[in-house]
């Protein structure tokens, strides 16, 4: 088994991150901005409702947030390398395709998680306290699982895509609702049904459910649930993403 | 073993209503270089692209060193290396990672990888530079950089696209130069596409003339400039295109591959 080529493309994304102070600055911004209009906007309010510390409960969900945002930005990022014409180089190496998209998947999956990571340590400074700290060393593969799977799904949807006009949709009708509707910034108990459907089948729900058990003891589904789950998407998606993959032509 | 490293028999792609190229038969020898000369949009890069797996022919067979490139592309991978017509570098990494990165999948190992990306870097006038990312290069040292990648493993057969298009004098020398010695002394086959009549004249030893999908001629310089009375291989290329491969015309043919590049496929 030859590991240079997944190694290499590894190397590569976390290369290309570490480059671009832009965009690691960048998307910073969101996170933050969302901890500080709505932890301290909204936190009040939710104290009086009887939620309990807000900051506590939304720190996860902006975790995730930043985790969901970076790993399908890698995955999209196979359009831009398609329209640069690096994606032709690797296509027509005798690497096989799921090796290439391995690699890819992994380096994109590790930038995600050292981006959350970062996120984490902002938390701490606007007052997150998980329950244990040690609870801090499961999170982590937790991260990295949410991390793949939204990294493959941008694999699989960038596969079919010519060009950068349809990035805004995936961006509005795509990533986004998953945002917003994944219990990320609020509780999932007592929703309308239909929101309540859509939080259901949508992945990052799990991903935020799941962080919210470890990292603050509280939790809709339960950590095996949300862990079946995750691992059950992961499934499809790098299926669909690696079948996707090995259709492109250039 | 079988006399010829690519056989091509009745090879047709189709975009939509548009032929871009148009049942085409061809060999090329082991160990000979071969050039496929023609205007653009003549159908040279469908070609390439479809005996180097980036595309499936709508109808026809390949064979290229006896694999076939739709059901058994693995094999047909190992056996080739391409330098593409257009860009294909990655910006953010620097010259030196870009040749690293080909080592790698190619499996070229050290000492060897070392001693050939500076070498090569070398031969292109790039070695300077090769701490610099290449977003920060010119079109030519672009191209430059391009070819030298392409050059790091010793492929059985080696396909160029245009391979001096936009290149310095000097650096066509010394490009050509190093090829020829890889194409003596190691019997690399070498496949490029060209729309320069010189270039084809020194460096090929058999010419494929292709004009709008189709084979029109081939055989050696010296041959094809006997069967059309002519000096020059510019002037055989008038004599049996009828018309002279520098003019770009505007006709409704070229119109719709503009409108191809434009939509995408």
């Amino acid at each position: 088994m030859n590991f240079g080529p997944m190694y290499v493309m590894w190397l590569r994304q976390l290369k290309r991150y570490a480059r671009s102070k832009s965009r690691m600055i960048g998307a910073l911004g969101q996170p933050l901005l969302f901890l500080i209009a709505l932890g301290f906007g909204f936190g009040p309010i939710y104290e009086k409702a009887g939620g309990g510390d807000y900051i506590q409960f939304l720190a996860p969900g902006v975790i995730a947030m930043s985790i969901l945002f970076t790993s399908m930005f890698s995955g999209i990022e196979i359009i831009w390398d398609r329209q640069f014409g690096f994606l032709k180089e690797t296509l027509v190496a005798p690497v096989h395709r799921w090796q290439i998209m391995l690699g890819r998947t992994l380096g994109g999956a590790t930038v995600a998680l050292i981006q959350g990571i970062i996120v984490l340590l902002i938390c701490f400074v606007f007052g997150f306290r998980p329950t244990h700290f040690l609870y801090l060393l499961v999170a982590l593969p937790l991260m990295f699982l949410i991390a793949l799977l939204f990294t493959t799904l941008g694999t699989a949807i960038a596969s079919r895509l010519d060009d950068m006009q349809a990035f805004p949709l995936i961006m509005n009708f795509l990533i986004m609702p998953m945002f917003f509707l994944s219990g990320a910034l609020f509780p999932l108990e007592g929703l309308p049904k239909g929101i309540a459907a859509v939080t259901l089948v949508n992945p990052l729900s799990y991903g935020v459910d799941s962080l919210r058990a470890v990292l603050i003891g509280s939790s809709h589904w339960g950590l095996l649930t949300d862990l079946v789950v995750l691992i059950v998407f992961l499934a499809l998606t790098s299926i669909w993403g690696t079948y996707s993959f090995s259709k492109i032509e250039v | 073993m079988e006399e010829n490293i690519i056989v091509v028999k009745n090879l047709t792609k189709q975009f939509k209503a548009f032929k871009a190229v148009d049942d085409i038969s061809f060999n090329v020898h082991h160990g000979e270089i071969f050039a496929f000369l023609g205007p653009n949009g003549a159908g040279k890069t469908t070609t390439i692209k479809m005996l180097t797996t980036l595309l499936h022919p709508t109808q026809g067979v390949i064979r290229l060193n006896n694999f076939d490139p739709l059901h058994q592309q693995h094999e047909v991978r190992k056996s080739f290396g391409i330098v593409f017509q257009d860009a294909s570098l990655d910006d953010e990494l620097t010259a030196y990672e870009n040749m690293e990165f080909h080592a790698v999948f190619y499996k070229v190992k050290n000492p060897l990888k070392k001693e050939r990306i500076e070498y090569l870097l070398k031969l292109v006038d790039l070695w300077d530079r090769r701490k610099s990312l290449v977003k920060t290069f010119s079109g030519g040292m672009k191209r430059r950089l391009e070819i030298a990648r392409g050059l790091i493993h010793h492929p059985k057969i080696l396909f160029l696209d245009e391979p001096t298009l936009g290149l310095d004098p000097q650096t066509r020398n010394h490009m050509w130069e190093y090829i020829k010695q890889l194409n003596k002394k190691e019997g690399m086959t070498v496949f490029f596409t060209t729309h320069y009549m010189e270039e084809a004249d020194k460096v090929a030893d058999r010419i494929a003339i292709i004009d709008k999908g189709k084979i029109i001629h081939q055989g050696n310089p010296a041959e094809l400039k006997k069967i059309t009375k002519t000096k020059t291989l510019e002037e055989a290329f008038l004599k049996l295109t009828g018309r002279s491969i520098r003019t770009e015309e505007a006709s409704s043919i070229e119109g719709m591959r503009a409108m191809k590049k434009l939509w995408g496929r």
